[in-house]
């Protein structure tokens, strides 16, 4: 699985090591020996990708590690990275009967991360493909997909395993979507990512980089040359607060930060003591958390409602507060505080309860507010609908727009979700496709 | 505390635990820190003409993650000097006059048992057990199972031995056989005083699939080997209860052999029909510090039961009957406890696959099977159970259609979940020989009955 994607070996990721590593098969084993192997399995109703989580569980136990394997991909074809970034408590392990039995659940994550992970490396080793695309039996169509994350390789994958032929096209440098220039360091670095990516382009789908579509190539030849167009490019820049002074040097977007983190060679994190993060969701606390790690001695986070409103995680603050992360809650950002030579030096925050306003000394801020959607392609591409919030309406099923021939899957249609929900969007589009062009 | 000590026709020991001859019991120091670690007995490791053993020599069966289920081993009898041996037997003897000391042997001629009985016994032990089950190597040579497996034989040489020995002889019976009372019958012929059972199982342990060799692996090849270990226990408690309950063989003290780890296993030897238990396999897995337990529990479970160890023994072989005596009336069907469940549904599959289709989950899945013993469709309850652990998850059962066959219970995770309650029987007992006996046992739907 060769790639041309590559990154430098010197990165500040690189300092944050893996929380999870890889179970040794002995672990994996004891591990897997422990599940019960429901009938029905609760965990498998958690899933997005509905994987049979007892089938390769017990599939592991008997030390059939790539059957294993087999059972993950075919619901998830980026098992993988799913295994390293999905939050597992709050879905499948978060099911598991054991908990209900005062059990420590089973590691469900890590038993998948040691099935795909090893059949990653049999395959390096052996250069066998485990997985095999079909021969179409009924012709062979062709797909443009836009945007090489998760959603768009889930479903080049499965229409490649079909037999089909597609095309991604990446307006950036490096494919993967956010689990390259997104996931926090300690679940996945970003050549794991770039690793699964060229497990994807290894079952027979192309992927063309630095591509812009809209700019280097039109939609409308996308919708001419191609039988279906899957639209899953995500969203766009970090969202700004609007407030006095938020531009200049120290502020940053939280997403844009995090990829300079993740794979800018050149990119030194500024000398600060204290920085603050606005925002409650699970990017502010994966920025906080990084920074913390990276050396920062103060890390705050400051969100406009109280813990409990919090949409991130409550196992991930709970870690964050270990390592000395303070929630300043019900406080809403109301201007940057510079100094002379024009850094950052405070934020000021108005009380969103009781009124009135504080100033929070800080010399980095940095902005985890949700991003905003990309405009104008879907118009491009004409007949498709968005939401009040600008998203891509998608049928539940389907995943087919308002255009016939148009699909769309990931943070394009649901606003930002997990990884493994866009795997499943680019998975259904892909059989909805097949099911589409060949139902009788 | 309950008195354990115990008298096996003649054979004196503070507690019914011994070490089986094995290599627990292969030398005076690891008999001496049995002996202090609370073990009440040993049988040394069976004497002979040493000989040559091969390495590698155990193999084991997990399962589920757990250790050693099953072992098996291709040792063959001491490969100490005789000399060694019988000094130190001598010298444990004389340490530990309370304890019981048992000396295995295995020879083949009359004039080799002759002489070995005498050094033996010089030793001051007290008594002799006589290995004719050992299912690998020594039975190549003419000895072990060669000699259980054939009745005359075993009476031959177990009479030659009574012959010439002073002090009691047990003799170990193989299991490598069609029926248990056929050896077990020569041994009383031929004088024996009791009967020590099972020995080990003849077994291949596995395969190594890299290599393509049985194992346990000695180079490029394997053998069969002895197998035992708590895998074997049912084929022993079978072997021992049929020997307790016939009336050939059930006046000869029993020493239980088979599986036993823990004073549970134990006492289910003592119920049917042991006078002492001997334990290899799991003294081999954890160490002789088990005994505690083994004295601990058997004492409490007798104060428990107010019974003394005399009582107790034998206590379950007149409920080991023939199938036909079982009473075909009686009927247990099963109850899941809401409360307890977790939600796994173990037992939906076990039941829909495995049984008797009659464990259902959720309002909808209720389809009955062709073979329905009880006509019409199968209701859920209504409402469905709720379980304080599992919620909407608790499985039903459709009472009628369950005939008791345990399966849900034995799988179910967890202890005290699905019980199997008694239904009331009005009509008393009836069994298959009662229905034989007064022409009762035509079931419809046999061979020649009209359609």
């Amino acid at each position: 699985m060769d790639t041309p994607y590559s990154l430098p070996a010197e990165r500040l990721e690189v300092r944050l090591p893996d929380a999870k590593p890889k179970y040794t098969s002995a672990e994996a084993r004891a591990e897997a020996e422990r599940c019960l192997y429901c009938h029905d399995a609760p965990c498998i109703e958690k899933c997005p990708t509905e994987i049979n989580i007892p089938e390769f569980i017990h599939k592991i136990a008997s030390g059939n590690t790539l059957g294993a394997a087999r059972t993950i991909l075919a619901q998830n074809i980026l098992g993988y990275t799913c295994a390293r970034v999905c939050p597992v408590e709050v879905l499948c392990v978060g099911a598991c009967v054991y908990n209900e039995w005062h059990k420590t659940p089973i590691a469900i994550g890590r038993l998948q991360r040691y099935a795909t992970e090893s059949l990653l490396e049999h395959e390096a080793l052996t250069g066998q493909a485990v997985l095999r695309p079909k021969t179409p039996t009924e012709g062979r169509r062709k797909v443009a997909l836009v945007g090489a994350g998760p959603a768009s390789l889930a479903c080049a994958a499965y229409l490649a395993l079909e037999g089909h032929e597609a095309v991604i096209y990446e307006r950036g440098a490096l494919p993967g979507g956010l689990n390259t220039t997104g996931v926090a360091p300690y679940k996945l670095h970003s050549e794991d990512s770039l690793r699964e990516v060229a497990y994807v382009q290894s079952l027979g789908v192309t992927l063309k980089t630095g591509v812009e579509v809209g700019r280097d190539l039109s939609a409308s030849s996308l919708l001419n040359d191609h039988d279906a167009v899957f639209l899953g490019m995500g969203l766009g820049a970090d969202a700004r607060l609007s407030i006095a002074d938020e531009a200049g040097p120290g502020v940053w977007g939280a997403t844009a930060l995090i990829e300079k983190i993740k794979n800018d060679a050149s990119f030194k994190l500024p000398a600060v003591k204290r920085a603050t993060v606005v925002g409650g969701g699970n990017t502010a606390i994966d920025i906080a958390r990084e920074l913390a790690q990276l050396g920062v001695a103060e890390v705050v986070m400051v969100y406009r409602r109280g813990a409990e409103h919090m949409s991130g995680y409550k196992h991930e603050m709970d870690l964050a507060r270990k390592e000395g992360i303070r929630l300043v809650g019900w406080r809403q950002p109301v201007a940057v505080l510079r100094d002379a030579a024009g850094g950052v030096s405070g934020l000021r925050l108005r009380d969103t309860q009781q009124g009135g306003e504080e100033t929070l000394s800080t010399e980095l801020v940095v902005l985890a507010i949700g991003q905003e959607k990309i405009k104008g392609l879907t118009d491009a591409f004409g007949g498709i609908a968005l939401d009040q919030k600008g998203c891509v309406v998608a049928d539940a099923k389907t995943r087919q727009t308002s255009n016939p021939k148009v699909y769309a899957g990931g943070d394009c249609i649901n606003g930002g979700k997990e990884v493994v929900n866009a795997v499943a969007d680019g998975r259904d589009a892909a059989r909805a496709m097949i099911q589409r062009w060949f139902a009788a | 505390m309950a008195d354990l000590s115990i008298n096996m026709c003649g054979i004196k020991s503070p507690n019914p635990f011994w070490l089986a001859s094995a290599p627990p019991a292969n030398t005076g120091d690891q008999v001496m820190r049995a002996f202090d670690a609370g073990w009440g007995g040993a049988v040394w490791k069976t004497l002979g003409n040493p000989i040559v053993n091969v390495s590698s020599r155990f193999g084991a069966i997990e399962y589920g993650g757990r250790k050693v289920m099953g072992f098996n081993n291709i040792e063959l009898i001491s490969d100490r000097p005789l000399s060694v041996n019988l000094k130190e037997i001598a010298e444990v003897k004389k340490r530990y006059p309370n304890h019981a000391v048992i000396v295995s042997l295995m020879v083949e001629s009359k004039r080799e048992w002759q002489e070995i009985i005498k050094r033996a016994e010089d030793t001051g032990c007290d008594g002799l057990e006589l290995n004719f089950g050992c299912p690998h190597g020594m039975c190549e040579r003419g000895m072990g199972s060669a000699v259980g497996q054939e009745p005359k034989v075993l009476e031959e040489i177990t009479r030659w031995v009574k012959e010439y020995a002073k002090t009691p002889v047990l003799v170990k019976l193989t299991p490598n056989i069609g029926d248990i009372l056929e050896p077990g019958v020569a041994a009383v012929r031929g004088g024996a005083d009791g009967l020590s059972l099972i020995n080990t199982i003849k077994s291949i342990m596995g395969v190594d699939l890299d290599r393509r060799v049985p194992l346990p692996r000695v180079g490029e090849g394997s053998t069969n080997g002895g197998y035992c270990g708590p895998a074997v226990r049912p084929i022993a408690l079978h072997m021992v209860g049929t020997l307790a309950r016939d009336p050939e063989t059930r006046h000869l003290p029993i020493s239980g052999i088979g599986g036993v780890s823990n004073w549970r296993d134990a006492a289910e030897f003592i119920a049917l029909g042991s006078v002492s238990v001997q334990v290899c396999t799991a003294v081999m897995h954890h160490g002789f510090r088990i005994v505690e337990d083994m004295i601990e529990g058997l004492s409490d479970y007798l104060d428990s039961q107010k019974l003394t160890l005399d009582q107790f023994r034998g206590s379950a072989v007149g409920g080991f009957r023939e199938w036909g005596e079982l009473d075909l009336n009686y009927k247990v069907v099963a109850n899941i406890n809401a409360d307890l469940c977790i939600g796994c549904q173990k037992c939906v599959a076990a039941c829909q696959d495995g049984a008797h289709q009659c464990i259902f989950s959720g309002p909808a899945d209720q389809p009955r099977p062709p073979h329905a013993h009880h006509p019409g469709v199968a209701e859920a309850p209504k409402p469905l159970p709720l379980g304080k652990l599992a919620g909407d998850r608790v499985p039903w059962i459709d009472e009628p259609e369950c005939v008791g066959c345990n399966l849900c219970a034995l799988v179910c995770p967890v202890d005290g979940c699905i019980t199997m309650q008694e239904v009331p029987n009005p009509a008393g007992v009836d069994t298959w020989q009662d229905r034989m006996a007064t022409g009762r046992d035509h079931v419809p739907g046999g061979i020649f009955d009209a359609e």
